[in-house]
This record gives structure tokens, C-alpha cells and sequence, in this order.
């Protein structure tokens, strides 16, 4: 990736506010070489964010790549490479011909244009496959080769919409480690919109969270993963999460991991606080144990032992309840901040 | 040994409800096609067939339906193009406007024509009188009568294709720095390409068998304004058998040049 992305000065990154109206609003800070990872659940605006920044929606507020309003900018205008969801590689077009498309419609001959997806093209291990068309290729190398073209046009933003949906498990970790390996060596700042708690802790250095077309959290990795602030996340990485008003107008958070629930048929003795009643909504298979979804309220997640799960007949439709030790859960107040 | 037997529809027989009206339908289009061929005199086909009249008219024809066909597209795809992608006011009023020609009996667009551009006609006149050239009885009469029956057919198809490509490519294009034009040229026509050449076939059989139009906006003067339909029009009035031999060759015309293109753009049927 050196000698594409890196070849000019950076100064200042990205900062964003914008809004698109009745999906989502954004404030975001982002350093050159930055990677940004975007989640949340559907509909939270997480497309329209990057559509936005790509100028395929029209969006208020600002958004300074560089120092330049993106906003005041035409899609074409844009030094902003965009990896569709299904990658809408050009069907028509052959690899080449799909990477070479941006350095020609900004005005490179056609032989330059060649040269330099190629030289891409065989950088993602995909030289060999420049003359196939899409349809000739499997998920992995059609995702290599929308990656590719993103980055023929020298962005300076990039955007990955979803990159690993709808790929096969293996090829999804395969890519996951290439790129990896891209976007530490790509000098700009990237915008990784992802379901997968996995491409936000491997991936990215900063996590945004988005719920209902508004940021509920943000900061490390390492930090929203431990603290999570939206139940979406609390489901991605694993762990329950119950969320109370405080007397501010914040709200308090508490987590506990699944193999911390004690599950029983009768109303536990002891703290009164750190208990519920509840119907066995699902049980599966997680790792060794058995992962319980309890309809509760809050609904929760608990893991047994697969014998407790038979010895208590914990089938769906089952009464129970559950309690959890004050010293296993972790209190915290609303979205701390860090960066 | 019994042979076996074509696979049984799993979802059951189609419904007799159905088939029943299927088999008259394809009945109705193909029977007079036949009756057609079994009255073709095939001795006396090729002295019919070496006329002079015969000649010319096949020429003008294929040449004026040509023609419109190409006046078609280069200013139909726009149109489509428009009504396809672009948001504008009153894009439901141009698609009423491009449609209703089609919905118009063709007698009625060539009195139509006449008083847009016949001689004395709002935009004919002026037209005469600052280059004494008019359209009507003229081959480009043929054309314009042509083009305007044709055009309808030629815009609703290729449109219907436009859409069927999806506008997501578009917006990819966009964000690789294309311009709408590279667009339009690199992706968007490319994909609607297959869409794009039927539309333009449809047109160019709807010129192929124009009548009422162009009979009415320029008349039937052989070797300049008589075409195929119109030329078989009136020898039925005094030669059943010669119109039976005319209309023979349109019907060869016809489906070879549909087979043609079938085979080479479109694909499998």
C-alpha cells in the first residue's frame, strides 16, 4: 500500500458532524492512519453515515477530510474510496478493468490506469485473476478486488461498508488479517462499518457506536468490549447488560458474563437486588456449556453445565430464576469517554 | 419398456383454467401466420416476386424503418435516461406525453403530423418557406411518421431496462470519480445493453409495419412514399394473390431479421 495512500502530507484527519436527516446524526474525530470501526444494530444509520461521507446521500453539517468541507464536494470530487456491502463490482467489467475505472474517470491514460491496477491487483494476491469477471470469481477475491479499485483512486478517506458480509467463515478471517495488514500501512483515515464484535477488536483503533441514528458510545476497542453502553454491543461481545437511570440524566450500567448466572427452580436466598424470574426462552450449544436466553426483565444470558441444563430441565417454556454474585458484576456510569 | 416419462411438475398440473385459454391464445397468433403460408402460390412465387414495385418499396421499407429506428435511440435512450434517473418536475407529465402516441390510433397521428408539418402546418409552413423543404410525401415524411409511432414503444423498453440495471452501479461509478456521462457510457449503458438492443428491435417491427401514419401524412406514391404495408394495401384491391406474395416476404423479413438479433444479443429466448 505504500506509494498509494501515503505520498502526500497529512495534517489533520477527519472531523466530523453531520447529520442526515431523520437517519443519523455524527461527531467524529479521527486522526490520519486512524481506523474507525462503526457499529450497531440495523437501522442505527450506520450506511448512511458512509454513504454520506461518500456524498451518495445528502447530509448538513461538516465533515473536514484534511481540512476540506466534504460536504461542499460533488461524490466524484470526493478523495473518498467507498467498498460497497456486496462489493457492486462492475458485472461488464473484468477485475482489471473494475480496479483501472476510477484512474480513468480522473483522467489517467488508459495504460497508466492498467499499470496501476495490476500492480494492485497483485499486491492483494490476485494478479493472476485480472482478467476474470466478477462472476468469475469466489467472495474472497471479488472483496480483494473491490478493496482494490477503492484504493486505485488514492482516497484518502476509506470507507468499508459491512466488508466481510456474506462470506464464507474462513475467507471472512483470511481477509480479516490482510487487511489488517493493508490498513496499517494506509495512510488515511478508515471508516470500517461492521455487525462483527471481531472486526471492531482486530481491526480498529477507535469504536463507534451507533443506536437509533445517534452515537451511544465511543472509544477503544478494549473499552467499549468491557464497558458496553447499548444492548447490541452487550449481545456482540457476549454479556449481559442492564441499564438504570441514575438521578442525573445519565444512566448506570451493569455487566456480568453468562457463566456468572446461577441458575435455579426455586427464588434464591441472599441479595435481594441481583435476581429475576424468567422463562427458558432458547437453549444451544456454546463452547462446552449451554447457553440459556432467558426471557426476564431485562432479558438475560446464562451458561450452564449441560448437566444442570438436563438435571433442571431447562427446555424452552421453563420457569426460573436468576441470580448473580455482587463480586462478578461490574458497575459503570454513563459513556465514559476515552479516546 | 415404458420410457420415462418427462418429469411430473412437482407443484401439480397446471391448472386447466389456465392452459385452456393458453392454447387458444397461441392458436389465435399462429393459425393465420399458417393459413398464411399454405396460400402462398409457391410456383408463381418467384415471377410475383420480380416487381419493380415490389423492389422499391421492400428498399424504402427497411430503410426508412432503419432509419427511425436509429432517430429512436439517439433520441429515445436520452428520454429514458431522463424518466430512468434523473428526479425532475413534471417527469410524470413527459412520460404521459411519450406514452400517448402509443395509445393513439395511427390515422389519428398522421392528421396530427399533417398540421404540425405538412405544408401548410404550424412548424411545416415557416419550415417551407425558409428552406422549401417539407416533409410530407418525402421518404424523411416516412421517417418522421415513422419515429413518431415508433418512439413510444422505443423509450417505455429501454427505460424498463434502465431501472432493471441497478442504480447502485451508478452510485459506485460516482464514487470512483466518474462523471455521469463516463457513467452513463461505461456502466450504465453496458448493463442495460440487452434491454437496451430489444427496445430498439420493438421499434424498428413497429416501423417496419406502419400503415395508418405514414399512409395519411404522405400518401402512397410508389418508389418514394410507398412502403411494404402500403404497397400490399392496395394490390389486395386488385391482386389477392400478388398481396398474398408481398405479405409472405414482410412475414420472412420480419422474423428473420427478430431471429437475427435474437441469436446474437439477446440470448436465449
Amino acid at each position: 500500500m505504500v506509494g498509494y495512500a501515503v505520498t502526500r502530507p497529512w495534517t489533520t484527519g477527519l472531523q466530523v458532524d453531520l447529520v442526515v436527516p431523520e437517519r443519523v446524526r455524527v461527531e467524529l474525530d479521527a486522526e490520519p492512519g486512524a481506523v474507525v470501526a462503526v457499529i450497531g444494530p440495523n437501522g442505527a444509520g450506520k450506511s448512511s453515515f458512509v454513504r454520506a461521507l461518500a456524498g451518495l446521500v445528502p447530509a448538513g453539517g461538516t465533515a473536514l477530510l484534511d481540512g476540506v468541507d466534504l460536504l461542499t464536494l460533488s461524490a466524484r470530487d470526493r478523495e473518498v474510496g467507498l467498498v460497497f456491502q456486496g462489493q457492486l463490482l462492475f458485472p461488464h467489467l473484468s477485475a482489471l478493468d473494475n480496479v483501472a475505472f476510477g484512474p480513468r474517470s480522473r483522467g489517467r491514460s488508459r495504460r497508466d490506469a492498467d499499470l496501476q491496477a495490476q500492480e494492485l491487483l497483485d499486491l492483494f494476491g490476485i494478479g493472476h485473476l485480472s482478467h476474470r469477471r466478477p462472476r468469475e470469481l469466489s467472495g474472497g477475491q471479488a472483496q480483494r478486488v473491490a478493496i482494490a479499485r477503492a484504493l486505485a483512486t488514492e482516497p484518502r478517506l476509506l470507507l468499508h461498508d459491512e466488508p466481510f458480509a456474506g462470506l464464507d467463515v474462513t475467507v471472512a478471517m483470511a481477509l480479516r488479517i490482510e487487511l489488517a495488514q493493508h490498513l496499517a500501512s494506509f495512510g488515511g483515515v478508515t471508516i470500517l462499518v461492521t455487525h462483527e464484535a471481531i472486526d471492531a477488536l482486530t481491526l480498529a483503533d477507535q469504536v463507534l457506536v451507533l443506536d437509533e441514528g445517534r452515537v451511544a458510545q465511543r472509544g477503544t476497542p478494549q473499552h467499549v468490549a468491557a464497558q458496553p453502553a447499548t444492548d447490541h454491543v452487550a449481545r456482540l461481545v457476549g454479556v449481559n447488560l442492564i441499564r438504570e437511570p441514575d438521578q442525573s440524566d445519565g444512566d448506570r450500567f451493569t455487566t456480568f458474563l453468562p457463566r456468572d448466572v446461577t441458575v435455579s427452580l426455586r427464588r434464591p436466598e441472599g441479595s435481594a437486588r441481583l435476581q429475576w424470574q424468567g422463562t427458558v426462552a432458547s437453549a444451544q450449544q456454546h463452547g462446552d456449556a449451554v447457553r440459556l436466553l432467558i426471557n426476564s426483565e431485562p432479558p438475560l444470558l446464562a451458561d450452564v453445565t449441560p448437566q444442570a441444563a438436563s438435571e433442571l430441565g431447562l427446555s424452552p417454556g421453563r420457569e426460573v430464576w436468576l441470580s448473580v454474585k455482587a463480586t462478578a458484576v461490574s458497575r459503570y456510569g454513563t459513556v465514559a469517554v476515552d479516546r | 419398456m415404458r420410457r420415462v416419462a418427462r418429469r411430473a411438475d412437482p407443484l401439480g398440473r397446471p391448472p386447466l383454467l389456465l392452459l385452456a385459454p393458453a392454447v387458444l391464445a397461441v392458436f389465435l397468433l399462429a393459425f393465420p401466420l399458417v393459413a398464411l403460408l399454405a396460400a402462398v402460390d409457391w410456383r408463381a412465387l418467384p415471377g410475383q416476386l420480380n416487381s419493380a414495385p415490389l423492389r422499391s418499396a421492400l428498399w424504402l421499407s427497411l430503410t426508412t424503418s432503419t432509419a427511425a429506428m436509429l432517430a429512436c435511440l439517439v433520441l429515445g435512450l436520452p428520454v429514458a435516461w431522463l424518466l430512468a434517473r434523473v428526479d425532475f418536475r413534471g417527469r410524470t407529465l413527459v412520460r404521459v406525453l411519450v406514452t400517448v402516441p402509443m395509445v393513439l390510433p395511427p390515422v389519428v397521428a398522421g392528421v396530427a403530423l399533417r398540421t404540425a408539418f405538412g405544408r401548410t402546418g404550424l412548424l411545416g409552413a415557416p419550415l417551407l418557406a425558409a428552406t422549401g423543404f417539407a416533409f410530407p410525401f418525402t421518404a424523411w415524411g416516412v421517417v418522421l411518421a415513422h419515429v413518431f409511432v415508433s418512439m413510444p414503444f422505443v423509450v417505455l423498453a429501454i427505460e424498463g431496462a434502465l431501472r432493471s440495471a441497478d442504480p447502485e452501479f451508478d452510485a459506485a461509478a460516482a464514487s470512483l470519480g466518474a462523471s455521469r456521462w463516463t457513467t452513463f457510457r461505461r456502466v450504465t449503458i453496458p448493463l442495460a445493453l440487452p434491454g437496451i438492443v430489444a427496445g430498439m428491435v420493438l421499434g424498428w417491427a413497429r416501423s417496419l409495419g406502419e400503415f395508418g401514419a405514414t399512409i395519411t401524412f404522405n400518401g402512397n406514391y410508389p418508389g418514394r412514399t410507398q412502403t411494404m404495408p402500403t404497397l400490399i394495401y392496395v394490390t389486395r384491391q386488385s391482386d389477392q394473390d400478388a398481396a398474398l406474395a408481398l405479405s409472405f416476404v414482410m412475414l420472412v423479413v420480419s422474423v428473420s431479421v427478430l431471429l437475427l438479433l435474437r441469436d446474437r444479443w439477446l440470448g436465449t429466448p
